[in-house]
């Protein structure tokens, strides 16, 4: 098992969500970017639905009571084994008694610790991932234990990381297919929408990102209606705002555009203040 | 019957979304509820979920739709389908509330306002039979359709940081209940000692869209008696089969 020194600024626990619960009100959850948390558990050989400690732009910090595997994944927030860098994307052997520190973001904003056989915290609702009133916990605190099956095995050494696409951090491209309620804008209005490199505000969360330049309009409200994450909403004070995995199931602003799967993933790599554009892609 | 124009969108590559004339309408829902029980009666294995709202279904899959145009196609035919018996059962549950002005403590500000006594206001909220649209905003939450009109009442200007599990309110031309401790706007009216999510039970919400509730007055004894049944789980629900 893995206890928790410092918990860093927002640490939790996530699979690939909680489906098939929408209908009495449950969000989906899981990893904000799916794509690195999955190549985690590829590289250690685990199932893709295992169970993995996600770590935003944090000094969370951990020590290891068992040996085991693990590997890092995602953001790069200069991973240290007993202060020695470590790479990211690799099976890593660690000893028992090791202390992993994450520090100062290089690129990216969520990172992935992944285990072998992933973490066996409390499952709700067929999933582990951590929800406010769905789970006991809704974030990792310091002293936190959190178990994993022990495993004695090691790799065997040398062991090359996987080359990732810079792009998956770099990229300044969100793609989107229209939503449900794209007609409602003017030519005017879908022009604002892809010429402008919008800026994330500081209000953004694992629910939702709202952005910083404004789409005026008049729209009428509508009747709430299901949301997906990645979902764009327009609100009436012009705002728009982009849902993500914690995002509620059902909302009540037009529901513009939606975001494709990897353009999730992307976006969840960025925070306050970094900048993007929207391209507008058929389904 | 009436059947209804519909339109069928994408809704990005994992989802279909069906709408209905865009009105809170109870012939509309019902036909709503229809469509949802016949998609799951047809045993769709890759779907993930079917949320409906008043006038919408969306139907989410497991994995992206490979050609929307007929999965479009096969939808509508089993919208026009005959309803045929399903063992899906709706219920109309007796919720005990407790509008004790301990709990209810905007009572005295919608009855100042309005000018109706807070034994009419009780008589008028606790007399209706309500629909259960949907469950949204949060775990739990019902949407609930049929509130006296003459109770309707704005939600508050700046919402409360803490409003209690299990509080009722108003907001608008809508009534429900609070799932678990949440900020919010509405205006409180009184509590239950029901739980509206249980997290660890298998199916941890009991009431479902297509359901109806009706309140029922309690007084604050009965209502810390009810509590703790609820509490300690011996409490039973008391329901009425709607649709046998």
């Amino acid at each position: 098992m893995l206890k928790v020194i410092s918990s860093g600024f927002y640490t939790t626990i996530q699979d690939l969500g909680r489906f098939g619960y929408g209908d009495i009100g449950v969000p989906v959850s899981g990893a904000m970017d799916l794509y690195s948390a999955k190549l985690g558990n590829h590289i250690l050989g685990n199932n893709h639905a295992d169970a993995v400690i996600e770590i935003t732009l944090s000094k969370f910090s951990c020590l290891f009571e068992n040996q085991i595997i693990i590997c890092v994944s995602g953001a790069n927030l200069s991973p240290k084994l007993n202060g020695k860098m470590i790479a990211l994307n690799t099976a890593i052997n660690i000893d028992k008694g090791t202390i992993l520190t994450f520090d100062k973001p290089v690129y990216g904003v969520r990172s992935y610790l992944a285990v072998k056989g992933g973490f066996k915290t409390q499952k709700v609702l067929n999933s582990r991932s951590f929800f406010r009133e769905i789970t006991d916990q809704f974030v990792i605190q310091k002293n936190d234990i959190l178990p994993f099956e022990k495993f004695s095995s090691t790799i065997k050494k040398p062991f090359s990381s996987v080359k990732i696409n810079k792009e998956h951090f770099n990229s300044k491209i969100i793609e989107v297919y229209k939503g449900p309620e794209f007609e409602l804008l003017s030519k005017e209005q879908q022009e604002k929408l892809a010429n402008t490199e919008f800026i994330i505000s500081k209000d953004n969360s694992r629910m939702g990102y709202r952005l910083e330049e404004l789409i005026p309009n008049d729209f009428q409200s509508m009747l709430t209606s299901a949301v997906l994450p990645g979902t764009v909403q327009l609100t009436p004070s012009g705002e728009l705002i982009v849902l993500m995995r914690d995002c509620q199931v059902t909302g009540g602003y037009p529901r513009i555009l939606q975001l494709s799967d990897i353009a999730i993933n992307i976006l969840a790599q960025k925070t306050t203040k970094n900048t993007f554009k929207f391209k507008v892609i058929s389904i | 019957m009436t059947t209804y124009n519909l339109t069928y969108k994408p809704f990005g590559k994992y989802a279909v979304l069906i709408e209905w004339p865009p009105k809170i309408d109870e012939n509309i829902f019902e036909d709503v509820i229809k469509f949802k029980n016949k998609i799951a009666k047809n045993n769709i294995e890759v779907l993930v979920d079917v949320i409906n709202t008043y006038n919408s279904l969306t139907i989410i899959y497991n994995s992206t739709i490979k050609n929307i145009y007929s999965e479009i196609l096969a939808l509508k035919s089993i919208y026009k389908t005959s309803s045929v018996d399903n063992n899906i059962k709706n219920y109309c549950w007796n919720i005990p509330i407790c509008y004790d002005q301990k709990f209810g403590i905007d009572l005295v500000e919608i009855s100042t306002s309005k000018k109706i006594s807070i034994d009419e206001i009780i008589l008028r909220h606790s007399g209706a039979i309500y629909n259960v649209y949907f469950v949204g905003f949060l775990p739990g939450f019902l949407y609930l359709g049929g509130l006296d009109e003459s109770l309707i009442f704005a939600r508050k200007g700046k919402p409360r940081l803490l409003v209690e599990k299990g509080s009722v309110g108003i907001g608008g031309a809508q009534t429900g209940i609070y799932p678990q401790n949440s900020a919010g706007g509405w205006n409180i009216i009184g509590k239950s000692p029901i739980s509206f999510f249980a997290r660890l039970n298998k199916e941890p919400c009991f009431a479902k869209s297509g359901d109806k509730i009706r309140f029922v007055p309690v007084g604050l004894d009965e209502f810390e008696q009810l509590r703790s049944q609820v509490n300690l789980g011996s409490y039973k629900m008391e329901r009425k089969l709607i649709n046998a």
